[in-house]
This record gives structure tokens, C-alpha cells and sequence, in this order.
């Protein structure tokens, strides 16, 4: 899981560990088991003991090449072989390729007579044989106890026990014994605890409010570090699997790529490019705001870009919503018959808590999606208590960031204030909430969403009209009236009202505009006639003067003619007096 | 105890198999050899055929015959098979085994 730095380390010599396979268990461990050493697994019954040591050993021949010798004292052979082919285990077939081999020992105490000293050489026979004629590596003891109801003699017993594992040590084989949990705080009936002291896990089966958690606990592991929490573990048709809960650590890495929330006016809200990839989204509101078709919204986006998305259901049946989400023209069918859209609808009284974890957790590992939907936690609530719900919300957050998938929580808010909590307190955990509010005015109800935070980005404050028609989902811009946020008629009224006004507002514009153009015309005209008065005045002015010179030209003339001919001085026609 | 009283009791002419499984020379498989050996000598005047085997030699045989503990004796006949374990030393445990008490 973590990487490199811790590797470069100065390494001490640890303790060599024998891989269980058993998915989730290696990593509480650590690596696996104590090699050569004997494991004790504790339980009460039916908690998945045996499976967990048949599982130890399947796995160990089938995939890390080490054969495994089953010893039963509770079980024939035949009957475990019954009993793990539900689980696809063909222990036949292993037992033919010499891989495993299943001893069924029978101690019926009304068949012996004790009638002296004895010891328990025969078991070490069996089993020596046993481990050297398929060289195992693998041993377990599947209720070693059952030695102590067939037998009477308790000090004998004793000392053979811590003879036999001292041999299984000698003999190097990784064994598993297990023993039924016993009385008060033993963990076994006969204190077997005693003898295996070097790792020891616990089984428990609990049952809280009618609905029962497999959990896993390791209660010591000499030499090792281990996970000391309780784990919840599942048994369905591939064996166990076990959930680590996630790593405290707060390091995943972190995307800036965006997703879009399918509703193009929601994405613009939040910055214009929707969310973050791998964000955790929650959409809160109150019962018929529109949720699980936000939800759908968000699914049928990611189908249509080509991701994977995965539908956790824990309300309606998922053809319901797919029937349901027809009506806003989101047709998801489409996606599933293409694969890239997986439905889980469970009630969530089917499992505690933790196993919906484990199923969640199973199911996404294996489809591997882009995008989570859970709709909607608020069920979880009717199997868990709110800081168990809370806790649990965490893991799967975690988890997913691990994973960069991207989550989107609906949940349910009871009443209609605007409460800085959820129900399941999850909103500090989210990195995005969407609010989607009834907001009742004029005798309606209409939806109002908001954003309430989104890390990492700019956001709208903006309350806006979430609205939901037979074309899909649009957000529309609230009307601030005088009396407040105007929805649904109301906003259309006021629509109205706002362009009738604009019309008239129009109107009058243009009247006046007219008036404008006709004075100046008249402004116009009124300079063009004083224009050409002055003209004329001007000409007339001129002609004066022209005159005024002409007449002057003429006299002068009509002067110097009359000197000259005074003098009898003849003027040529040039004006030249020729003498 | 009670089923004791059901297995048919000293058949005169049957004649007794027994099987004795061993760990080699320890001290409780002699032990035990010795003192069955006394037991049947007393009892069953010859009318036994007693095996006596060592389980280090035939390993197969432990699991067939589900042995745990040892020594063991098997009482194949007659009547029901009784399986004793230890060294025979509790004489009247060994008798009341082989339904002769």
C-alpha cells in the first residue's frame, strides 16, 4: 500500500510471514501469518473459523504453491468438501493434485476406555505422515479442542498439546488451530491461548438491533505490527474478504481535473466546470426536492462521457428509479446495457453497517468505477447510530479518494430549516454540499438549491430556482421581488410584469426620440433661412460696393478726359498723351 | 455405562480379536503389552489371537483405524468394538473393556 519511504528505512530483520490470500486479512497482518509458527483463531460458533482456516490453506495451494494438510475433529471430510463448494472451492480436485490433504479425526468418548497412561502419538503420526507425504507447508487444526470432550485426562491432554505445537514448530509448517471462544473472558474453552502465544485473532459474530456483523480482531501478534482495530469481515461466494478500515493517514493524492454534474447551470455555479474529480459531493433537501434525479443526473453525465459509475440504491429498486428518471428524459437503461452502469439496491436492515461497507467496498474494487452514488445515507441511520453511520462515511470516503473516484451522497433533511448539520453529520467531511430547499410562497412549492460550500473553488452564493420538467433539470435565476424571492408563477408574473414595462419603457423612448429629430428639423430649417438672409444681405452689400467703384473708375476717367482735351492733348487710345 | 450392559457379554466359543497398537519400545507401549499380556493370560485362556502393531511402521494404519492416543487396543470381536486407551494398567477399566467383568 504505502510506498517507498518507509522501504528505504533501515529495515530490521522482520519476522518472515506466510501470505494468507485471504483478501483484506494480509494487510491488517502485515504481510500475513507467523511462518512456521502456530496461529490460534477464536471464535464463538459459526463465526467463520473453519472457513478461514480452509481459506488459509486453499489459497495456500492454489496460489502460493504450499501445500496444506486440513485436520478436522469437528468435520468428515466429505462434509467439508460439501461445505466450501458453495464457495467455488473444489477441495477434491486439490486433494487429487496432492495439494491438499483432508484427515478427519473421530474421538467418541463412550468409545474408550482409558485405562492408564497414554499420549497423543498417534495424532503426531497422522500427522507427520500427512505433512511429508504432500510436503506441506500449511497445517491447521480445525477445533483442536474437541481432543478435550473425547479424552478425560486433562494433564496428559495438556502436555501433549504443548508438545504438538512445539513438533508443528520444529517441523516448520505455518498452522492454524482454532478454538470455540469460551466463558467470560477465556478466549478459548480450554485456554489454548496458552500454548499458541505468538499470533492470535479473534472472530466475533455479533448481533446489534437484529442484524449481525462478522468482525476480526488480532489480538496479538509477537513480533509484528498489526492492526489492532476490529475489522468487519464478509463471507459470500468467493470466500472471506476483510476490510481494512482505511488508513488514518491524510495523504491521498488529489486531482484538479472537473467533472461535470450534468446540469450545465449547476456547473456554471460552481466555477463553470462542476467538481473536482475524486471530491465527495452531498446533496441535501427535504423529502421530493429532487435528490435522487440530481443524482441520476450526475450518474447518466458520467455514463455519457464514458466512465463507470456505480449506483447504490437503498430506497427504491433500481428499476424504479430507472422508470422514474424516464420522466425527466434520463434514460440509464441505455448505460447498463452497455456496462458502464451498475446498480446496488439493498435495504439497509439487510446488513449491519460495517458489511455494507465490505460489499460497497467489494463491489467498487471490482468494477473499478469513476463515480459513486450513494442515495441515500439517510436509510443507514435505521441500522446504525449516527456517529457509527458517521464513521462508517468517513472509511468510504477515504477509501474513495484513495481511489479518485468522485461520490455523490443524497441525504434526507428532516425539517425544513436550514440546519448547519445533517442528520448524519457529514457535511465537514464532504467537499462539496448542494442544498435543495422547498421554498413555499403564493400558495406553491417550489425548490431552491443552493450551494453551501465547494472547497477549492469559487463558487455562486446564489440562490437559484431548481426546476424539474419533462426535458430535465435547469436551474433558473430567483427573482428578488419587494417581498422577497419570488419562485415558480410568481417569477413569472413578476417575468411579465417586467416586460410589459419594457415595452412601454420602449414606447416612450421613442416618442420622445421622435420629438427630438422633428425640433431639430425645425432648428435646422429656422438656420437655413437665416443663412440666406445674411446671403442676400451680403450680396447686397457687394453690389454697393461695385458700384461704388465703378461709379468712382468713371469719374476719374471722365476727369483726366477733360484735362487733357483742356490742354488739347490728344490721348491716343491708350490714354498715351502724344504731344 | 449402560451401553456396556448391552454388549453381548463372554462368549465361550468366540474367540477374541484383539489389535494392540504401539510406539515402538516406550516405556507405556511395553507397559502396555505386559500388562495386557497378564490380563489375557488370566482371562481368556488362549482364546484370543492378539496383534500387536508398531505405528511407526504402518503410518496408513493410524488414520484408518482413527487412532489418536496410544497405546490403543482394539477389540475387533466379540460384539461391539471397544477401543481402550493407555498402558493397561487400571485392570478393572481393561476388563470391563473387554466385557469381561
Amino acid at each position: 500500500m504505502s510506498t517507498s519511504p518507509k522501504k528505504s528505512q533501515v529495515h530490521h530483520p522482520s519476522l518472515p510471514k506466510t501470505p494468507t490470500g485471504i483478501i483484506g486479512l494480509d494487510e491488517i497482518t502485515d504481510g500475513g501469518l507467523p511462518k512456521g509458527r502456530p496461529t490460534l483463531i477464536c471464535g464463538e460458533a459459526g463465526c467463520g473459523k473453519t472457513l478461514m482456516s480452509l481459506e488459509f490453506l486453499i489459497r495456500g495451494a492454489t496460489e502460493f504453491n504450499e501445500p496444506g494438510v486440513f485436520m478436522a475433529f469437528e468435520e468428515k471430510a466429505s462434509e467439508l468438501t460439501m461445505n466450501v463448494a458453495s464457495l467455488d472451492f473444489d477441495l477434491d480436485k486439490l486433494q487429487a493434485q496432492k495439494k491438499i490433504r483432508l484427515d478427519y479425526v473421530h474421538i467418541d468418548r463412550s468409545e474408550i476406555e482409558e485405562t492408564g497412561e497414554y499420549n497423543l502419538e498417534g495424532l503426531f503420526i497422522r500427522l507427520g505422515y500427512a505433512i511429508d507425504h504432500i510436503k506441506a507447508k500449511r497445517v491447521v487444526l480445525d477445533t483442536l479442542e474437541n481432543l478435550f470432550s473425547g479424552l478425560n485426562n486433562q494433564t496428559i491432554l495438556r502436555a501433549e498439546l504443548r508438545r504438538l505445537f512445539q513438533w508443528l514448530k520444529e517441523k516448520g509448517v505455518t498452522a492454524i488451530i482454532t478454538g470455540e471462544k469460551g466463558e467470560g473472558p477465556a478466549l478459548t474453552r480450554q485456554g489454548l491461548e496458552e500454548y499458541v502465544s505468538d499470533c492470535v485473532i479473534l472472530l466475533d459474530h455479533r448481533v446489534i438491533n437484529q442484524i449481525s456483523t462478522r468482525r476480526l480482531r488480532v489480538i496479538k501478534y509477537r513480533g509484528s505490527i498489526h492492526g489492532t482495530n476490529e475489522y468487519p469481515f464478509l463471507i459470500d461466494e468467493e470466500g472471506i474478504s476483510v476490510l481494512p478500515i482505511t488508513s488514518l493517514k491524510l495523504e491521498k493524492e488529489v486531482s484538479s481535473g472537473r467533472i461535470s454534474s450534468g446540469i450545465p447551470a449547476m456547473d456554471k455555479m460552481l466555477g463553470g466546470h462542476g467538481f473536482f474529480k475524486g471530491s465527495s459531493i452531498l446533496v441535501s433537501g427535504t423529502a421530493g426536492t429532487g435528490k435522487t434525479s440530481i443524482a441520476a443526473y450526475f450518474a447518466n453525465e458520467t455514463c455519457k462521457r464514458g466512465d463507470k459509475c456505480i449506483y447504490f440504491a437503498f430506497e427504491e429498486s433500481p428499476k424504479q428509479i430507472i422508470r422514474n428518471m424516464h420522466s425527466i428524459d434520463v434514460d440509464l437503461q441505455r448505460h447498463i446495457n452497455k456496462g458502464l452502469l451498475q446498480f446496488h439496491a439493498s435495504r439497509p436492515t439487510l446488513h449491519g453497517l460495517e458489511m455494507h461497507l465490505v460489499v460497497m467496498y467489494k463491489v467498487i474494487k471490482k468494477f473499478k468505477p469513476d463515480v459513486v452514488v450513494l442515495d441515500p445515507i439517510t436509510n443507514l441511520i435505521t441500522v446504525g447510530s449516527v456517529s457509527e453511520v458517521k464513521a462508517m462515511l468517513i472509511r468510504l470516503i477515504d477509501f474513495l479518494q484513495e481511489e479518485q473516484i468522485t461520490v455523490m451522497f443524497t441525504a434526507l433533511t428532516l425539517n425544513n430549516i436550514v440546519n448547519e448539520q445533517t442528520d448524519e453529520g457529514v457535511s465537514s467531511l464532504v467537499d462539496a454540499w448542494i442544498l435543495v430547499r422547498d421554498i413555499e410562497f403564493n400558495g406553491e412549492r417550489n425548490r431552491g438549491m443552493y450551494i453551501m460550500k465547494s472547497r477549492g473553488m469559487k463558487h455562486s452564493n446564489q440562490v437559484r430556482e431548481f426546476i424539474i420538467t419533462d426535458k430535465g433539470l435547469d436551474l433558473v435565476e430567483v427573482y428578488l421581488g419587494p417581498e422577497g424571492v419570488l419562485t415558480g408563477s410568481a417569477r413569472e408574473a413578476q417575468k411579465l410584469h417586467e416586460q410589459t414595462g419594457e415595452v412601454l419603457r420602449d414606447f416612450a423612448v421613442s416618442s420622445k426620440d421622435r420629438e427630438l429629430t422633428r425640433k431639430r428639423k425645425v432648428l435646422e430649417a429656422k438656420i437655413s433661412n437665416l443663412q440666406m438672409e445674411f446671403e442676400s444681405a451680403e450680396e447686397e452689400l457687394n453690389k454697393m460696393y461695385q458700384q461704388e467703384e465703378l461709379i468712382k473708375q468713371a469719374a476719374l476717367n471722365s476727369r483726366l478726359e477733360i484735362t487733357s482735351r483742356r490742354r488739347g492733348e490728344y490721348r491716343d487710345e491708350k490714354g498715351k498723351i502724344n504731344d | 455405562m449402560t451401553e456396556l450392559q448391552q454388549v453381548p457379554e463372554y462368549d465361550a466359543n468366540g474367540m477374541y480379536q484383539l489389535r494392540l497398537f504401539v510406539t515402538g519400545a516406550s516405556p507405556n507401549s511395553t507397559r502396555a503389552i505386559l500388562n495386557l499380556k497378564n490380563i489375557c493370560n488370566e482371562f481368556l485362556n488362549g482364546k484370543h489371537e492378539l496383534e500387536i502393531i508398531d505405528v511407526h511402521q504402518q503410518p496408513l494404519l493410524v488414520q484408518q483405524e482413527q487412532i489418536v492416543a496410544l497405546p490403543m487396543l482394539i477389540k475387533k470381536g466379540p460384539g461391539a468394538e471397544r477401543r481402550l486407551i493407555g498402558d493397561m494398567s487400571d485392570r478393572e477399566k481393561v476388563l470391563r473393556g473387554l466385557g469381561l467383568s
